[in-house]
This record gives structure tokens, C-alpha cells and sequence, in this order.
């Protein structure tokens, strides 16, 4: 999404909230899937129009995990590492995708297509091991079937 | 009247109003319970824990600084319990903490090594912790940042935010890697920071300090080739004795120009002639700008953080600001024209060293437009702090020294250029000018008490020859906020403001000594105006070095001279 | 007995409106519209119903306190924010039967005179945010959201609001500064929420499982409620079994059920042999198998020494190292604490340092009294649940397998081969 459109996108939302500051999260979500990151300017942005301090919106971007300030790759892999997923060998699906990724831990690939982010519980300890590539879920896994997955995705052009 | 609340206290029944907080009730039975991110000017954040007590019926220990009193109430506040917590806490922040307390700047003053001491912890159980690594951010040329004292206490990041408005700096990220960060870590100097040094005053710890020029002062002083001249802002001589353990407010100016002439300066000279020269100028500034119709209000621009603050928060409204220097920049080129002239000294050879309240003095000095003189006007500026180091290092017995007087004639100056240190006296200055170049009458009262005190912001009404002038003064920069709102909205009933960017004015700024609580600062404001009362001379118009500065050099007030060597201009900034 | 899964264990049954009016749904509603808020405060009140977020407060006395206070206006907030690992049962109603949740928040609303509701669900739950912005449009175009509901005065709103990921914010003050689009860190209380909530007004804040108790309370009667279960904390409950269990799922069932029975007889059984239960998730203490016949409702747990929490059942085998468990479960709350105040930020740290130690073979006995006073000046002194209960499941494995961390520490030996005795965790 270009910044011109985003900006009409934050207007619009704004238009909505009484007390602008309130919009912080929702403008901050759009601007991360869209965008895929929070850059200096976005966060620049949204300051001037929520009549922020600037260095106060970078706080909270920085807070919370689903934000980020560095291009995520197309493909978010979250890799739940709490305890029930700990239980059933997610540290071995966290080592099989960093394998077939060839990066580490909460980094991007190369060429922009993919980012491994081990997360707190995901809510799928049902499915353990689970995981989340962006919206699609996929749980119960062993090693092999981690690396398979992501073997798809790779197939995606 | 307020409802009153009944508690215990340990052993002893207290009554205190509502609302009133456990730590505050303490107090009463002269209990001060050990604390660390409580600061009595700024907001409850009730984080680090150290005040925990234990209320009677609670579950957990409870931080009294964020706990209302409730009828009834019993509380301890040192118990084996609550002793255990506190140390507990206070070793884990050791735990990240640096041990070179031998070199750290806050050494004596230091609250976290103070309280560590008084807790009574003899040994670092979590020795083997990792501790932080950060870079320190030396960015600006005012003020220190080092994030690997940092206790996170947020004081910082509260009086900048609350008393200045300003939000430079906030936390960054969550958990154990929690920051306290500029916008991108782009350094205090590439961010809104007004270099106001207040954070460095609510630092607990040697995290935040002063960028010191101690070293290049020495170096000049021992350089034979350099003239090396030492102005002290007035604030100066109402707290440097705090640093040597005499009572705040002690009025110490004989001893600390006899101190200065101990460190060897070539002379020793007074800012407050440099504020008699800003009252000449910016008197006439505001008869001028009234007469002609001028923008208006006019506000003062004695106080570079301020200056920088409305540069980056209001910056379309910069004609409101006096094109007047502040008297630090003022004295800067007239020492080293008029007055090197005089002596036959090259101005490339002499030596300007400020001693300064203030923080952002250091930052307004090296302004690439500060060099009226044709060099730099002012080489070096020292904090109250950093002058008190110097006369330590050459074990100057600072309290026994004799009174001495400051060099003629830029050592000469009036009542009026003394109460520039407190909040209220620029204007007070300018009035009592104004008020005899529009009415060519005598000023009989020249007290103007509505412009004094502690208040945030406050006003008068003067009658200038049928002229009613109003006047208001602010001083923290979220108080300059609401008078610069009124401005915008055009809504602002004043013909000229002071503001300065310290709460109290100049005795409570940055580079004073610590601590510099209310109290404390209505003790130096006290002594700056018995200074006052004391001099023969109070008006600014009247002192005879700047008579015979005018008639020897600078012809008159605005003339073509005087805006060349003490007047400048702007920079509009961004915040955004 | 199913009261919040009734609808979702019926065959075919769909998260749209239709499939929810076929099973009587938006009847309470109607029920309640027609009746008075004092009338549905009592029933609530009757039926015993505590919040199932984890503090096991009082509901009717929580909406008696917002209804009672003259600050203008109130608010409804639900929290969705589900992040205790183990903890899956929202996501599960949140996606299966989202009207039931909405006609609960609207009755909410009726009840304690707020005209807005929000539900914050956790940023991660894409799914359960789609289902249910879908059904707020379908309530809205139904007339049971927005003006006039159902021809009646009364006029009420729901807002979704998506978290960001912060496990924080599942506590309940840091909700509502998440909510007002700050940091999720925790306020101090006192003021509860009851009286300054969001923006600083009333506000009744409740957990998905507990709003979704109400339409059947209002439907059946506090009374009806208030036989079924544990006498101290009456109905059923959604328990969370996860980890080493054959059959791990969301299982609704009255509060009386036993821990034996709840794995054996729903879960069917322990993979392996059992080692330890957690359960109340991470932020609880460990019980063992001779805990096994400890009745699942809060104040049996609590005697036990542990909490039900949000009833997040983690069943551990005896494959697994303690202390190899014990620096995982502390390395959620480094990743999740908010790092406000000193003993959460800095305790957390160093617990898991400690354990990071033992791990390694680079441990001292000394490091577990360490841990221990930790433990207790943590839950003494946090600002929030978090901290509170950060170490609780690190001081029970340490508690109830001193004998693992001994070996680890003096043989520098873990006898499962687990802790690499040499890496980081």
C-alpha cells in the first residue's frame, strides 16, 4: 500500500474516534499488514495526526510483538514455543523450519518471502505443535511435515 | 475542609486528609519510606517498588506511594517482610547496574548507591548476571545519556513529558529489554530534547549528566597564550554552596568570585552585566514593537531551552521572540570586542568560560551563529556542578574564603540583572526599565510582586503612561505550552511574556546542584532577591558600565551596532 | 451438562445467526428486555457465577458496583485476549458460536445502562476476529445491535478491538490501556474497573467464558445455576486440557468433576506416565499424581496449593526434565512481561539466568534458596498477576523435584539427557 493511500486509509478510521489516540492499535495494524513493517515515517505519521510525541508511538510499536520495524518477509511463520506446544517437540519444528529456511530465529529470508517468529501460546495447544503461516493454521505437526509446509509456500511465486 | 482519614502507622495513630497516599502519612511520623522512582513533582508510576508496606488485610506488600490512605487503615512500613522485599529489589537493579561507583559522576549524590548502602546490602547475590551493554548516547552537546546506569524509574521520561512537555524520550521495547530510547535512537540531538537538563536533575542515578567542557577549561586556563574571562549567570551564586555542603539558599557571591580568581582566570566577570544589557535591549524592543505596531506579545529569549522548544513546537510563531541574545551571548561578544579592544587582547586569544545553571547554555554557545565577534563568542560553558568540581579539584576551601569582588567593568551590574535567576525577574528587569524610557518618570515601587513566586503561570497589569501593558510570565515549558496556545488561537491578552524553560527559572535549571526540590528552589529564588535589595543600583538603565558601553561603542539601544553584535535570528525546526 | 457449549456440540451447528435463533438464540435477550436490570442483577447474583478469567470475582457483584456508580457513561468490555499457554477455550466459542457471546455483552449492557460494549481479542486470532466482526453485522442487521433493540429503549453497540500481541494485556487494567491505545501495562488498583474502567468510567470487564454463562442464567434462573457443580463456585466450566494427554481438547463440565476424571475419563488418559499437572497453566503450581482426586473448581485447587486460573489443565509426562520445563515456562514471562516494575522485569531476568545455569552444570545449591526467596518477594511485590505469579510454576518444580535440580547441580548431570548441560535454553 502506498503512504498517500494509507494516510486516507488513517483519515477515514480517525473520522470514527472521538479521542484519536484511542485509533493508535487499529492504524498501527493496518499499516503492518499492509506494509509489512512501521517505518520512521508511518510512525511520524501517526503521531502528528493522534497529537502524539513521536518517540511516544515508537514506544508502543516497539511494546507489543505483532509490530514490527523491520520489513517482515510475505510469510509470517509463527512457531508457537510455549509450554504445551514445548511438551509435544515444538523445539524440534522451530529447528526443522530455521533448516529449511536457512535463517534464525525472528529473521527474514533473503529475499523477502519469509520470517520466523517463535511465539507465545497461540491458542492451539489442542493441535500441538502448532503453527501459524499468517492467517492459515496448522497444527499436530512432526518435524517433517514443518518442513513440508513451508515447501509450499515456497512453491508459491 | 477536607474529609480526614484516621490510620495507623506503625504504632502511632495519624489523621491526614483524603486522598493523601500512605507514603505521604508517613511522613507525618517522620518516617521518609525508602524510595526510588516516587519524585514529589511528577506523576504516581508506582514501579520500583522500594516503598512497599504492608497494610493489615491486603494480600501483598503494597507500594505506598500509589496507595491511598482508607479509615482505619494500619499499616507497617518495616517489618522483616518488607526489609527482605526492599533488598531483594534494590539487588536486583544492582544486578544490571555498573560498579564503577569510584568514577561515577553522581558518586556523592547517587540515590541508588545511597539507598543500596542504607538497605544495608553487604553482598550481590545475583553476581553472576549478565548486565546491559548499550551505547551511550553522546549525540548532544549539552547532555549525557547512558542507558547502562538506567534504572528505569521513569522520572526522565516523566518531567519531560509532564513539566516540559516535550516527550523527547519514553520506553522502548518490553520486558528485561526495556529502554529508555529517543524517537529511533537517533540521540538526544536529533530529536525535539530542549536540552533543559531537568531529566538529569529527576535521574536517580549517573544515567543522565552533563556533556563536560572541565577539561577544555583547564586546558585554556593553563594555555599562557589565551585570555581566558569567566562570566557566572546570577543563579550561579544562590546554590554553588550547596556543593560544599552549605545550606540552600546561602548567597555566596564573594567566595565565589574569590574561588574563580583562585582557579586562575584572567577575570573574573558577571553575566548579570550581560542581563543589564539584555534589559536595555529588549526594553526597547517591546517600546519599539508597541509603538510601531510590532508583533505581539513579545516573548523573552533568555533561556535557550525554551528558545529551542518553541523552534520545534511552535514553529510559525517565531517573531514573537525577542531578537535579543541571551546575556550569556550578549557578555560573549562584548568581551571580545568592546572589551578586548580595551585591552589590546586579540579576540582569537581570549577565552570566554560561562558558568551556567543551565544545560542548554552549552548547546545555545555552539550555535554556528553565535560568533558576533567574529569567533566563537562563547568557548566554553560549565554547569553550577561542574565550576563546584573545578574549585574541588584545586582544594579550594570554599566556605572559609573571603568575599572578593568581580572585576570592573563588565563585573559590574544592578539589582535588576541579579533577579534574572528567578522565574518572574526578566520581566521584573524590563518593567522597571520600560517603565521609565515610555514615562520618563522615576519607578518609586519597583517590586513587582504579581511576577514573583512559584506559581506556574502568572500575570500583571502595568500603566504605562495610559498604555495598559499586560504581562504574564510562565516558567516549565508545559506552562510556556498554554500561554504559546493562546497565541495561536490568537486568543492571548499580553503585550510581552517571560518564560523560562526550568521551573522556577534559572535557579532550578539543569546544570544546578542536586537535589533541586520545591523547597530548595524557593530558597535560592529568596536569596537572589535579597541580593537584589542589597545592590545600590537596581535598574538596568542606570548601571554605568552599560551606560559607558553605549556612549563608548554601541551608540545607542537597537542601533545598527547593537543588533550586529546582540541581537540574532531563529531556526525553524520540525517535531514531526 | 452443557450451558456455553450447548450449541457447539450439536451436529451441523454453524456460527451464523440463523443456526444460533434455530437453538433459541437472542431469547434471553428478549426475555431480558422484557424484565428489569434489577431483576437480571438478582438472577445473576443467585446463580454464584464467578469470573472465569482467573480472580473468580463475584459477576452479579461486579455489574451491581458498575450499575450502582453515577459516573456517565458505562462501559461493557470483554475480554478476549486469550494468551495463558494451555488456554484455548475462547478461541473456541469465540469462533464456534460468537451470538451467544454478543446476546450475553447486549444483556451486559441493559444491565448496568452502558450503550457500548467492546471486545478486545487477541491480535493472533484472525480467524475468531472474522467470525465475529461478521456476527456484530449480522446483530446489527437483526435490529439486536444498535438502535432500539428489538423495538425496546434501549440501544447498544459493539466495538472488536484487536490486541497487538502482549500476553500483558490479558490482565485486566492492562486491557483497558491497551484499549485506549496505550502500552498494556498494568494501572494500580484501587480504582477498580467497576468504578474508573476505559476512559476512565464505570466499566464491567469480563472474560468470554463468563459472559457467555448469562443468557442461560437469564434463561434458567440464578437458582437453576447455582445447583449445578461445586457449591462455592457453581456451574460448569471449560477446561483446557493440553500436553501429554490422548485426547487434548476444550472440555465443558461442572466443577465438581475430580482431576483423575477430567484426564482419564475425558482426556483418556496420560500419554506416557504421569509426571506433574499444571493446572492453571504456567502461572500455576505444579500437582503430582497423589493430587489427583482434587475437585476442579477454585477453592478446591487453591487448598490443593495450586489455582484454577483459567483452568489451562498442562498434563506432563515423565519424559520430561523439571528444570529443562522450568526455564521454558520462565522464558514465556521474560518474552511477556511488560517490564514496568522492577521485581517482574528484573526477577524474571534473573530466574531464568539461574536456571540457565543449572542447565548448564553451572548451577550452586545456593541458587535454589535463591529462587526461592525470588519466588516469594516476586509475588509480594509485582505490580500485576504476571509477576505475581511468574515463578509459581519454577518454586513448585523446584519444590516437588528438588531431587532433578540436586542432580543437576552436584552430579552436573541430567539424567533424561534433556538439558544439554553446555547450551543456552
Amino acid at each position: 500500500m502506498s503512504l498517500e493511500k494509507y494516510k486516507q486509509e488513517v483519515k477515514k478510521i480517525l473520522s470514527e474516534y472521538s479521542i484519536k489516540e484511542r485509533a493508535l492499535l487499529p492504524c498501527l495494524h493496518i499499516a503492518q499488514e499492509k506494509c509489512g513493517y512501521l517505518t520512521e515515517e508511518i510512525i511520524s505519521f501517526l503521531a502528528q495526526e493522534l497529537g502524539l510525541p513521536k518517540v511516544e508511538v515508537y514506544s508502543v510499536v516497539t511494546f507489543y510483538s505483532m509490530f514490527s520495524l523491520e520489513k517482515q518477509g510475505e510469510y509470517v511463520i509463527r512457531i508457537c514455543v510455549s509450554l504445551p506446544c514445548y511438551l509435544k517437540g515444538s523445539g524440534k519444528i522451530l529447528e526443522a523450519v530455521k533448516e529449511e529456511l536457512n535463517i534464525e530465529a525472528y529473521q527474514t529470508t533473503a529475499d523477502k518471502k519469509f520470517t520466523i517468529e517463535p511465539v507465545s501460546c497461540l491458542g492451539l495447544c489442542d493441535k500441538a505443535p502448532a503453527i501459524m503461516v499468517n492467517r492459515d493454521i496448522y497444527g499436530g505437526l512432526t518435524p517433517q511435515q514443518a518442513k513440508n509446509i513451508i515447501k509450499e509456500y515456497k512453491k508459491i511465486k | 475542609m477536607a474529609e480526614m482519614i484516621n490510620l495507623t502507622i506503625d504504632s502511632y495513630q495519624v489523621q491526614v486528609p483524603k486522598e493523601t497516599t500512605v507514603f505521604e502519612a508517613a511522613k507525618k511520623v517522620n518516617i521518609n519510606i525508602p524510595h526510588l522512582c516516587y519524585h514529589e513533582a511528577l506523576s504516581i508510576y508506582g514501579a520500583c517498588r522500594v516503598c512497599v508496606v504492608e497494610v493489615e488485610g491486603r494480600p501483598r506488600l503494597e507500594p505506598s506511594c500509589a496507595t491511598a490512605v482508607e479509615e482505619g487503615m494500619k499499616v507497617k512500613t518495616n517489618t522483616t517482610r518488607i526489609r527482605r522485599a526492599r533488598r531483594m529489589i534494590v539487588e536486583l537493579l544492582l544486578a544490571n547496574h555498573p560498579e564503577d561507583c569510584l568514577t561515577c559522576e553522581r558518586n556523592q549524590i547517587c540515590e541508588l548507591r545511597k539507598l543500596a548502602y542504607d538497605l544495608g546490602i553487604r553482598e550481590l547475590r545475583f553476581e553472576k548476571g549478565r548486565k546491559y551493554h548499550y551505547e551511550p548516547d553522546l549525540s548532544s552537546p549539552a547532555i549525557i545519556r547512558d542507558p547502562n546506569k538506567c534504572i528505569l524509574c521513569s522520572r526522565c521520561i516523566r518531567v519531560c513529558l509532564e513539566i516540559q512537555s516535550v516527550g523527547a524520550i519514553d520506553f522502548v521495547n518490553r520486558g528485561g529489554k526495556t529502554q529508555v530510547l529517543t524517537f529511533f535512537n537517533k540521540g538526544l540531538n536529533n530529536v525535539e530534547c530542549t536540552n533543559c537538563g531537568q531529566c538529569i536533575l529527576a535521574c536517580p542515578t549517573g544515567a543522565l549528566r552533563e556533556k563536560t567542557a572541565v577539561d577544555e577549561v583547564w586546558k585554556a586556563i593553563s594555555n599562557p597564550k589565551k585570555f581566558v574571562i569567566v562570566q557566572t549567570a546570577p543563579a550561579v551564586r544562590s546554590a554553588i554552596g550547596e556543593e560544599f555542603g552549605l545550606p540552600a539558599g546561602s548567597l555566596v557571591t564573594g567566595k565565589m568570585a574569590a574561588a574563580l580568581r583562585r582557579l586562575s582566570f584572567d577575570r573574573i566577570f558577571d553575566t548579570q552585566f550581560g542581563a543589564d544589557l539584555t534589559i536595555m535591549e529588549e526594553a526597547h524592543e517591546l517600546v519599539e514593537r508597541i509603538k510601531n505596531k510590532g508583533v505581539l506579545p513579545m516573548i523573552t529569549s533568555c533561556s535557550p531551552g525554551w528558545i529551542k522548544y518553541i523552534e520545534h513546537f511552535f514553529p510559525d510563531y517565531l517573531e514573537h521572540l525577542s531578537t535579543c541574545k541571551s546575556p550569556q551571548q550578549m557578555f560573549g561578544p562584548i568581551a571580545k570586542t568592546y572589551y578586548a579592544q580595551k585591552i589590546s587582547v586579540k579576540p582569537e586569544d581570549m577565552y570566554v568560560v560561562s558558568i551556567m545553571p543551565c544545560t542548554a547554555k552549552k548547546f545555545e554557545a555552539q550555535l554556528p551563529e553565535m560568533n558576533a565577534s567574529g569567533c566563537q563568542d562563547v568557548d566554553a560553558v560549565l554547569t553550577t556542578r561542574e565550576a563546584a568540581r573545578m574549585i574541588k579539584e584545586a582544594g579550594i576551601d570554599f566556605v572559609n574564603l573571603p568575599d572578593e569582588d568581580f572585576d570592573k567593568p563588565l563585573g559590574i551590574s544592578t539589582g535588576a540583572g541579579v533577579i534574572f535567576g528567578a522565574t518572574g525577574g526578566v520581566m521584573e528587569a524590563a518593567l522597571r526599565t520600560a517603565y521609565e524610557v515610555v514615562t520618563g518618570k522615576t519607578l518609586e515601587e519597583i517590586k513587582f510582586e504579581q511576577v514573583r513566586g512559584m506559581e506556574g503561570l502568572k500575570e500583571a497589569e502595568v500603566n504605562l503612561n495610559g498604555l495598559n501593558l499586560k504581562v504574564a510570565v510562565a516558567h516549565g515549558l508545559s506552562n510556556a505550552r498554554i500561554l504559546l496556545e493562546q497565541v495561536q488561537k490568537k486568543e492571548s491578552p499580553y503585550h510581552f511574556i517571560e518564560v523560562m524553560a526550568c521551573p522556577g527559572g534559572c535557579l532550578g535549571g539543569g546544570g544546578q546542584p542536586m537535589p533541586a526540590t520545591l523547597e530548595i528552589r524557593k530558597k535560592r529564588a529568596a536569596s537572589l532577591y535579597c541580593e537584589d535589595e542589597g545592590k545600590a543600583i537596581r535598574k538596568s538603565h542606570e548601571n554605568p558600565a552599560v551606560i559607558a558601553l553605549y556612549k563608548e561603542f554601541l551608540g545607542n539601544p537597537l542601533s545598527k551596532k547593537s543588533h550586529h553584535l546582540l541581537h540574532t535570528t531563529y531556526t525553524k525546526r520540525s517535531r514531526y | 451438562m452443557k450451558i456455553v457449549l450447548k450449541n457447539i456440540r450439536k451436529e451441523g451447528y454453524l456460527p451464523g445467526i440463523n443456526s444460533y435463533m434455530t437453538q433459541g438464540g437472542y431469547e434471553a435477550l428478549k426475555r431480558a428486555l422484557k424484565t428489569t436490570p434489577e431483576e437480571i442483577l438478582s438472577e445473576i447474583k443467585k446463580s454464584k457465577l464467578v469470573g472465569r478469567g482467573g480472580a473468580a470475582f463475584p459477576t452479579g457483584l461486579k455489574w451491581e458496583f458498575t450499575r450502582k456508580s453515577r459516573e456517565l457513561p458505562k462501559y461493557v468490555v470483554c475480554n478476549a485476549d486469550e494468551g495463558e499457554p494451555g488456554t484455548f477455550k475462547d478461541r473456541f466459542i469465540l469462533e464456534k458460536d460468537p451470538h451467544l457471546l454478543i446476546e450475553a455483552m447486549i444483556i451486559c449492557g441493559f444491565t448496568i445502562g452502558a450503550k457500548d460494549g467492546f471486545i478486545y481479542i487477541r491480535g493472533e486470532y484472525f480467524k475468531a476476529y472474522d467470525i465475529l466482526q461478521k456476527a456484530i453485522d449480522e446483530a446489527g442487521t437483526n435490529n439486536l445491535l444498535g438502535r432500539n433493540i428489538l423495538g425496546s429503549d434501549f440501544s447498544f453497540e459493539i466495538h472488536l478491538y484487536r490486541g497487538a500481541g502482549a500476553y500483558v494485556c490479558g490482565e485486566e487494567t492492562a486491557l483497558l490501556d491497551s484499549l485506549e491505545g496505550k502500552k498494556g501495562q498494568s494501572r494500580v488498583k484501587p480504582p477498580f474497573p467497576t468504578f474508573a474502567g476505559f476512559n476512565n468510567k464505570p466499566t464491567v470487564l469480563n472474560n468470554v467464558e463468563t459472559f457467555v454463562n448469562i443468557p442461560e442464567i437469564v434463561l434458567k434462573g440464578g437458582e437453576w445455576f447455582s445447583q449445578i457443580g461445586s457449591p462455592s463456585s457453581p456451574g460448569t466450566k471449560l477446561y483446557c486440557l493440553s500436553g501429554d494427554v490422548k485426547a487434548a481438547g476444550v472440555y465443558e463440565l461442572p466443577t465438581d468433576i475430580s482431576l483423575q476424571d477430567l484426564i482419564e475419563k475425558h482426556g483418556n488418559g496420560v500419554c506416557g506416565r504421569l509426571k506433574a499437572v499444571l493446572p492453571g497453566g504456567v502461572s500455576s503450581n505444579l500437582l503430582t499424581s497423589s493430587d489427583l482426586n482434587v475437585k476442579m473448581d477454585y477453592s478446591s485447587i487453591q487448598q490443593a496449593g495450586s489455582m484454577l486460573g483459567s483452568a489451562a489443565v498442562i498434563v506432563i509426562n515423565d519424559t520430561h526434565c523439571m528444570v529443562n520445563l522450568a526455564g521454558r515456562c520462565i522464558e514465556f514471562f521474560d518474552y511477556e512481561s511488560c517490564g514496568k516494575c522492577t521485581p517482574c522485569r528484573e526477577g524474571i531476568k534473573r530466574a531464568r539466568e539461574i536456571l540457565t545455569n543449572i542447565a548448564q552444570g553451572k548451577g550452586e545449591l545456593s541458587d535454589l534458596a535463591l529462587l526461592k526467596e525470588l519466588q516469594e518477594v516476586m509475588f509480594d511485590t509485582s505490580r500485576c498477576g504476571l509477576g505475581q505469579s511468574a515463578l509459581n510454576a519454577v518454586s513448585s518444580c523446584l519444590e516437588k523435584f528438588y531431587g532433578e535440580f540436586k542432580e543437576h547441580i552436584l552430579k552436573k548431570k541430567c539424567k533424561l539427557g534433556i538439558c544439554s548441560m553446555g547450551k543456552d535454553f
